[in-house]
Formats: C-alpha cells, sequence, structure tokens
C-alpha cells in the first residue's frame, strides 16, 4: 500500500494482515520501488493486499497530492500486455502524465462487496481490451470530468471554459492551472449530472502508440511475482496426483511406506486425488508422493484409448447432426454431381502446458482465506474458493499474480480447490504445487475433432456447395455452461461456421460426442483445429482443378474488402508465387476470429529424410483497432510459435483412459533452432468493432504449414499432428 | 552440512543431499527468481550458473555443490544493468515472463564462450523453452547483448 493515509473502508484485520505482509512474510518488498521503463510503472507485485488506496477519485483510480496516478488493471496479465494496453486507454480519456502512472490488480474481493464495479475480470477470448474498452474509456472519461469540475468550483468557472490535458486543468480565458493532484481530493466528492461521451477512435491523441509493457523490466531480474512465488509465514508445501483417468476415485494408499521420513506433514486423501505435505520444500513433497501407489477406482473409462476415439468419432460422422449454418441447398446443388471432393480432417487432443506448471498458496482461517495465485478470471476464482471454504465471498481475497502463461488453462480452479482441501486438513498455509507430468495429464484438453467434407465445383472449377460435418466434444458441457440442445455450440464449429467465402451452398453440422475426458477453452477454441481442416481441404479442391490456391481464395472472398487486404498482404509480403528450389513451397490460409481477420503465408522445405523446416511465416493480421500495435506484433509472433508447436508435435494420446505424454520429452515444444522467421503486418480496418489480439494468429498457421508441405512433396496432411505423417522421399 | 555461495553470500544448507538446488534457492534460501517448470532439465526455466557455468538446477542436487559457488538471476546484476538484460529491455523479450530468468542466465555464459556468435551457434546452445513463442525478439536481443557487450 501506498501513502500513510488508511481508507475508512479498511477494517482493522486488513490492515494488520497487510502489515504483516509488509514485514516481509511474503517476500515482497523486494524491489517494491518499481523502475520506471518510460515513466508509467507495474509494481513487482501485481496485487494489492487489500484492494484500497488512499486518495481514491473512484475504485479505478487515485490521484496522490504528487499528481502520481494508480490505475487499476481488472483482468490478468500474462504475457498479452493487456495490463499496459488498458490503463493506456483510461489514459486517453483521463487526459492524465503516462510518466506517472502505476498500475495494479484491482481486488475481485472489492468488486464482489461493491456491486461488480470492475465488471468482468476474465482474461480470455481475447477480450481484456475489446470487451473493456467501452467501460474504461468510460471511466477515464468521467474522472477527468469530475476533475474539471472540481477545478471549476475552485475557481468559481463554468466548467465549460476549462481543459484538461497531460494532468493539468487550465481555464482558457484566464490561464490559470491546476494539477490533478490538487483537486483530486474534491473531484472524488464530484457527482456528474450527465456521463460524458468517450472518444471515437479518431479521436485518440495518446493512442495507438508502440510502448513496452510496463511487466517487462519485472521479468528480466526475477523480480516478478508469479503464484508460484508466494511465501506465507509457516507454509507447507503439497505434492499431489490426482486420478490419473479423469473421473476415477481414489481407492486406498498406504501411506506406511513414507513412516518415519523426516519433514512429512500428512497424506491427505482427497476424493479423486492423494497430496504429500511436507515441510521446507516442495520437492520433499514430490519425492515422497512418488514413493506412494495409490489404487484407483476407474470405472469403464480405464478401457478407452485414443485408436478406439478416433474410431467412434470417424463412425459418427454418419449419426445425426445439428446444424450449425445452411446457406442455399447443399443436397440439391450436390445431386447429379459428376465429381465430388471428399476428405476427413482429424485432431487431437492437446494439453495447454503453460510453462507454469498449476499451483496455489492458501491461507485458510476460520473467518478469512487468502488465496495467492496466477488466475485468468479472479473474480470467478473467489466464487469458487467461498463455495469450496464454505465461507462467504467477501470474506476470500484472490491476491492475482503474473501469470506464467495460461492459454485457456488457468480459469478452471482445479489447483485452488486442491489446496484449499488440504489446508482444510492440514490447518496450515498451504503451497500445493503440480509437477509438469501433472499439469500435462490432468489437463482440460483441447478437444479431439473429426470433420468429414464433401463438395462440388462448378465448370470453373470454383466450389459450389461444400458440406462440413464435425465431430467433437462439448466445451460447454465440460465447463458447465448452459446451452440449448438442438443448437451448435460456437466453439464446436468455429473456424468452420465462420469461414467468410462466398460458397452459395454451404452447410455446417454438428454431432457432440463426449467422453470421459474433459475439454476447455485453449487458445482460438474451435478455430484452431478447424481451420486447419476447411484451409486444407479448399487447397485440395483448388490443386485438383487446377487453380493457384491464392487466387481461389480471391475469388471466394470477392467484395469483401477487408478479407482480402488480409489476404493481398499476406501474399505479398510472403512472396507468394516467387520461384522456390525443390523440396520447398509456400502454403496460404485465413480465418476470422475474435471479430479480427488473420492471413498467413508459410514457407517450408521438407528434406529428403521427411524432417520439415519452417523457414518464414508471414503474417497479416487485421485487429480493427489498436492500444499498443507492438503488444499486437508480439501476440501475433506468439501464436505462429504457439500454434506450430501444436501443428508439428502436439498429441495427446489416451491410453487406458489415461494421458500418456508427461513432460517437455515427450510433449514436445519449439525451440529456438526451430523457430522460423516471423514477419508481421497490422492492417487494422477500423469501423464499430475492436478485434482481439491474441487469439487470432494461431488459426491459420497449422494449415499455411501443411499446404505448404502439400506444394513441397504433393503429400497432403489430413491429420495432426503432422509429425505423425510419414514425408520422407517425398520431397 | 553444505557451504555454498549463493550470489556473493555463504550459505549453509542443512536439508536431504539429494535435493536439487533448485528447491534449495526458491525454497530454503526463498530466492524465487530462477523458475521451476519441467523438473527434468528438458525446458531450462530453472538454469543459474554454477562455478562459471549454466545448469538447469531443477536436476543438480545440493549435496554434490559443496564449496560451489551459485549465480541466480538476482545475483546477475542489482539493477537490470547486466548487457543481456538491458537487451532484452530494449527488445521487449519476455511476454510471460516465466522462462525468461532461464533464458536470461543460459545466454550470459553463452556469450562469454562465442563473442561474435552466428544464428547457427545460437540455435545449437541456446535450447530453453519459452511457451510465449518470444523465440524472434530473443534472437536479436542475443546479437544486441553480443554488441553491447563489446562497447
Amino acid at each position: 500500500m501506498r501513502g500513510t493515509g488508511v481508507p475508512s473502508t479498511v477494517n482493522r484485520r486488513d490492515f494488520i494482515l497487510t502489515a504483516v505482509s509488509a514485514a516481509g512474510g511474503l517476500m515482497i518488498g523486494i524491489g517494491a520501488t518499481p523502475v520506471r521503463a518510460d515513466g508509467a510503472a507495474i509494481s513487482t507485485q501485481p496485487w494489492n493486499d487489500n484492494g484500497f488506496a488512499p486518495h481514491e477519485i473512484d475504485a479505478w483510480i487515485a490521484i496522490d497530492p504528487d499528481d502520481s496516478i494508480l490505475i487499476r488493471y481488472q483482468r490478468s496479465e500474462m504475457g498479452q500486455g493487456s495490463m499496459t494496453a488498458l490503463p493506456m486507454m483510461i489514459t486517453e480519456e483521463l487526459q492524465c502524465d503516462w510518466s506517472k502512472v502505476r498500475i495494479e490488480y484491482a481486488s475481485s474481493n472489492r468488486s464482489v462487496r461493491e456491486h461488480r464495479v470492475y465488471g468482468n475480470m476474465y482474461s480470455h477470448g481475447s477480450m481484456s481490451v475489446r470487451e473493456s474498452q467501452k467501460m474504461v474509456q468510460q471511466v477515464g472519461a468521467s474522472a477527468r470530468e469530475r476533475i474539471i469540475a472540481a477545478a471549476a468550483a475552485r475557481w468559481h468557472v463554468p466548467a465549460s471554459e476549462c481543459a484538461a490535458a497531460q494532468s493539468v486543468v487550465t481555464h482558457r480565458p484566464s490561464g490559470r492551472t491546476l494539477r490533478y493532484g490538487e483537486v483530486a481530493a474534491q473531484a472524488a466528492k464530484v457527482k456528474l449530472v450527465k456521463e460524458p461521451t468517450i472518444k471515437t477512435p479518431a479521436q485518440f491523441t495518446f493512442l495507438p502508440r508502440r510502448i513496452p509493457r510496463l511487466d517487462l523490466v519485472h521479468k528480466t531480474d526475477g523480480s516478478a511475482k508469479f503464484g508460484i512465488d508466494a511465501q506465507v509465514p509457516g507454509m507447507v508445501f503439497a505434492s499431489i496426483s490426482a486420478c490419473p483417468v479423469p473421473g476415477g476415485k481414489l481407492k486406498s494408499v498406504d501411506e506406511s511406506v513414507l513412516s518415519g521420513t523426516p519433514g512429512i506433514v500428512d497424506v491427505v486423501k482427497l476424493e479423486d486425488a492423494v497430496a504429500v505435505v511436507a515441510t521446507d520444500s516442495f520437492w520433499r513433497a514430490k519425492r515422497a508422493l512418488s514413493r506412494l501407489r495409490p489404487e484407483w477406482d476407474v470405472g469403464a473409462a480405464g478401457d478407452v484409448d485414443s485408436e478406439q476415439l478416433s474410431k467412434e468419432f470417424r463412425a459418427a460422422l454418419t449419426d445425426r447432426m445439428v446444424v450449425a449454418r445452411n446457406d442455399g441447398d447443399v443436397d440439391k446443388a450436390m445431386s447429379g454431381a459428376r465429381k465430388t471432393f471428399e476428405a476427413i480432417y482429424e485432431t487431437p487432443y492437446l494439453s495447454h502446458t503453460p510453462m507454469e506448471p498449476l499451483n496455489a498458496t492458501v491461507n485458510l482461517q476460520p473467518d478469512r482465506l487468502d488465496v495467492w495465485v496466477g488466475t485468468q478470471d479472479a473474480e470467478a476464482a473467489l466464487r469458487a474458493a467461498a463455495n469450496a471454504s464454505g465461507l462467504k465471498p467477501e470474506q476470500v481475497y484472490i491476491h492475482n499474480a503474473f501469470l506464467g502463461g495460461g492459454f485457456g488453462r488457468r480459469d478452471g480452479n482445479d489447483e485452488i480447490l486442491q489446496a484449499i482441501a488440504v489446508a482444510r486438513v492440514v490447518k496450515r498455509p498451504v503451497k500445493l504445487i503440480w509437477t509438469r507430468e501433472e499439469d500435462t495429464r490432468q489437463d482440460r484438453f483441447r478437444p479431439h475433432a473429426v470433420v468429414g467434407f464433401k463438395a462440388v465445383t462448378g465448370s470453373d472449377g470454383m466450389p459450389t456447395a461444400w458440406s462440413m460435418r464435425v465431430v467433437t466434444s462439448s466445451i460447454f458441457n465440460s465447463v458447465g455452461i448452459p446451452f440449448p440442445p438442438g443448437k451448435a455450440e460456437p466453439p464446436a464449429v468455429d473456424g468452420l461456421e465462420s469461414n467468410g467465402y462466398n460458397v452459395p451452398n454451404t452447410r455446417v453440422e454438428l454431432h457432440i460426442r463426449n467422453t470421459h475426458l474433459p475439454v476447455w477453452f485453449y487458445r482460438a477454441p474451435g478455430a484452431n483445429q478447424h481451420t486447419f481442416a476447411i484451409e486444407s481441404f479448399l487447397d485440395e479442391i483448388a490443386s485438383a482443378r487446377g487453380i493457384d490456391p491464392y487466387q481461389m481464395r480471391r475469388k471466394l472472398l470477392d467484395g469483401k474488402p477487408d478479407w482480402l487486404k488480409v489476404l493481398d498482404t499476406a501474399a505479398e509480403k510472403g512472396e507468394w508465387g516467387k520461384p522456390l528450389p525443390k523440396g520447398s513451397g509456400r502454403g496460404i490460409a485465413i480465418c476470422t476470429f475474435t471479430d479480427s481477420l488473420c492471413a498467413q503465408v508459410a514457407e517450408v522445405t521438407v528434406k529428403p529424410n521427411g524432417e520439415v523446416k519452417v523457414n518464414r511465416i508471414t503474417v497479416a493480421l487485421d485487429t480493427r483497432h489498436m492500444v499498443n500495435p507492438q503488444t499486437v506484433t508480439e501476440q501475433a509472433e506468439s501464436a505462429v510459435i504457439f500454434g506450430l508447436s501444436a501443428a508439428l508435435y502436439g498429441k495427446i494420446t489416451i491410453k487406458a483412459g489415461a494421458a500418456v505424454q508427461g513432460n517437455f520429452d515427450t510433449y514436445r515444444m519449439v525451440r529456438l533452432a526451430e523457430a522460423p522467421r516471423i514477419d508481421v503486418h497490422l492492417v487494422p480496418s477500423g469501423g464499430q468493432v475492436w478485434g482481439g489480439a491474441g487469439e487470432p494468429a494461431v488459426p491459420p498457421l497449422a494449415p499455411a504449414v501443411t499446404n505448404a508441405i502439400f506444394a513441397a512433396t504433393g503429400k497432403r496432411v489430413r491429420t495432426l499432428p503432422i509429425m505423425d505423417t510419414d514425408l520422407s522421399g517425398s520431397a | 552440512m553444505i557451504t555454498i555461495d549463493v550470489n556473493g553470500a555463504s550459505r549453509q544448507i542443512d536439508i536431504e543431499p539429494d535435493t536439487p538446488l533448485l528447491w534449495v534457492l526458491r525454497d530454503v534460501i526463498g530466492l524465487t527468481g530462477t523458475k521451476f517448470s519441467c523438473g527434468i532439465a528438458q525446458c531450462g526455466a530453472c538454469t543459474v550458473h554454477i562455478d562459471g557455468t549454466a545448469m538447469r538446477s531443477c536436476s543438480v542436487p545440493i549435496g554434490a555443490l559443496d564449496g560451489a559457488k551459485v549465480v541466480t538471476i538476482e545475483g546477475l546484476s542489482s539493477n537490470n544493468s547486466h548487457p543481456v538484460q538491458r537487451a532484452w529491455i530494449e527488445e521487449g523479450v519476455p511476454q510471460c515472463g516465466y522462462c525468461q530468468s532461464g533464458q536470461i542466465m543460459a545466454v550470459v555464459t553463452f556469450l562469454k564462450q562465442y563473442s561474435n556468435p552466428t544464428d547457427a551457434d545460437i540455435d545449437a546452445n541456446i535450447t530453453n523453452i519459452c511457451r510465449c513463442g518470444t523465440y524472434e525478439p530473443l534472437r536479436r536481443a542475443i546479437h544486441r547483448a553480443a554488441d553491447l557487450m563489446k562497447t
């Protein structure tokens, strides 16, 4: 906490806890003076222990007498840069001096107490900026108007004669000025008669602006605090193993093998997991856990394997389907066709695998629960923790940290609920960490999917009708999102249903087949696998009809200037059509996701032994608008590598009901030597809608690469990962 | 009892000798800048310097380190001033940042051996995993750090 004042809303308990923390219990005092990258700053510890500060104008903004400004960020920071971007938007409206801005997380506890003052607090669906944009602009604009009103009142002049810029209010006729810090206390009491109108992007003066993310400097010296770095006085360490077959239960475990082992606090048996709790180090708990041989009751799911699931999913392609999209009359258009094109595409389960394995540190007291965690949704985490502990939401404090990757995984709360269950037994603060193997295997996976295509073409070779039938599992069902039966849930068909091509007869259908494996949102849900399918299938048609794949897409996108702009940019910058040596090829793909558009051109070389080297990826990305183009570029680069790991190597195999791959030796990631050159071209088209930045560059990567492999070798990859297709001798 | 020097301070460590250095640093000493990710020396997130060599601390037992000199990310410089840290900030490398302590520590010793690295040198020697895929700016930052070290 800054300053010396304690707001009246902070109760004594809060203050005592904060004081304990400040004494070093959390090891967060280190580097408390933030390094100022370009003026503005985020602390190494992104959370505020109680969610309040002196000199608040409202729940979002506090301005000290010395003009320093605190802006709260209500979502999560996992490298996507929104913790810098949203305060930039507030700065745009607040007309404040960016160099004096300090940023911290908003408290979900406060939001619960104050009628959800921070709105939605989640970071997923590439929504951190685009879903908050209007709200945070309003926050900044309102504060600015209240500051102007306070200054005008001080001068006894109409507010309309005053203007604000760079943290200074000027009375235009007289030239008098007041600094924000001089009027902030009065501004906090001002009630506006009418909310000001927010700026349109055309009226922005501060944005868009290339600014290094403010968390950067803490991520080069080890000072950035992740959830796993929390240290609470008296805490013990827990290592946990959940039933390898999801849904299974713990039958028994013989803990006598640990008797006499020093430092073991307890062996905690949960319904579906066993945890060992130890003093001094996580290693001690982990080593002891590895000596246990728990017996599990896995039921029928214990017989399931990948081969069987693949057969079942493919067989279900002829089952009854729900219609997601139906343009024209596909059956009529196909009847009597001389030739039809048909293909089946398949994509496997994937694990999210953030670099920081899931973990949570909890301090459970009779009337208060503190959780230190990196979560993509601090509000949902709070409610889940309240539920699990039996405490009221107002008694739960989520201290959100920097996230060591998320990709959709860090909002399931599994680790939080486990840590609470363990703490309830051992009655001490507990830090629970998943091993890498646990993190990979106990994932809520990217679903397995099979897509069956059928298409016919006209005399000009262009597709006139196509049908896409999907068999996959329901993410909504796994998450618990209610959805009307008889309708196709969007993530199950995204990338197919959303395709932008003018094919007059288009039908997309879905058959949901749920298994015992939980499935979840994974960076660009649906589109991350279906874009591979549709963009590859379109390539098949182009090749069979002897049409250039880029030109076929151009024709099918006729009349859509925004789509054509990204497609043409990728083709031009990616040197489409320029000759390549034998064994090399280019592929192209395009998609829309989160209201953005992205096209990519991949250039690959396939070696005689079948090894694929991706040399270069050219990205054209239209996010409609941008706050910080530097971050948008970084997200596109990130998405390319993320997509490439999945395309080349990503596969979770199921054997006896359980995930086989456990660590990076078997669940391989792209490393520096395999990383292609990436050229990102940003082509924002403007308009009413804001597009997402974190996800849309994931879906086109795989098909751009597999289409390039086809161009290089004539071999069509219809099942991911690419490493499962033997390409030796094909180039 | 094992005696090691960590970032210039002598430490007496009383723990089972097979405990990896990583957990001694994080849980016993409280230096959390060194990260746990894979635990099997695959990813490099836990890289530190042991007697001047970059090592993956998740797989080095403390019992083998009596008398060793260990440098962690916290000991690299007091104010982000090491040329590799400066290059990292100037190129804006980290995203989630979790792997970056290890990346930086690996690159620091790499550049001692390869003061003028080619891309092939980098590919062969910098094998740490970054799940955010910051490889593009990371490669630029290695070249920049090499330049900074010459001036």
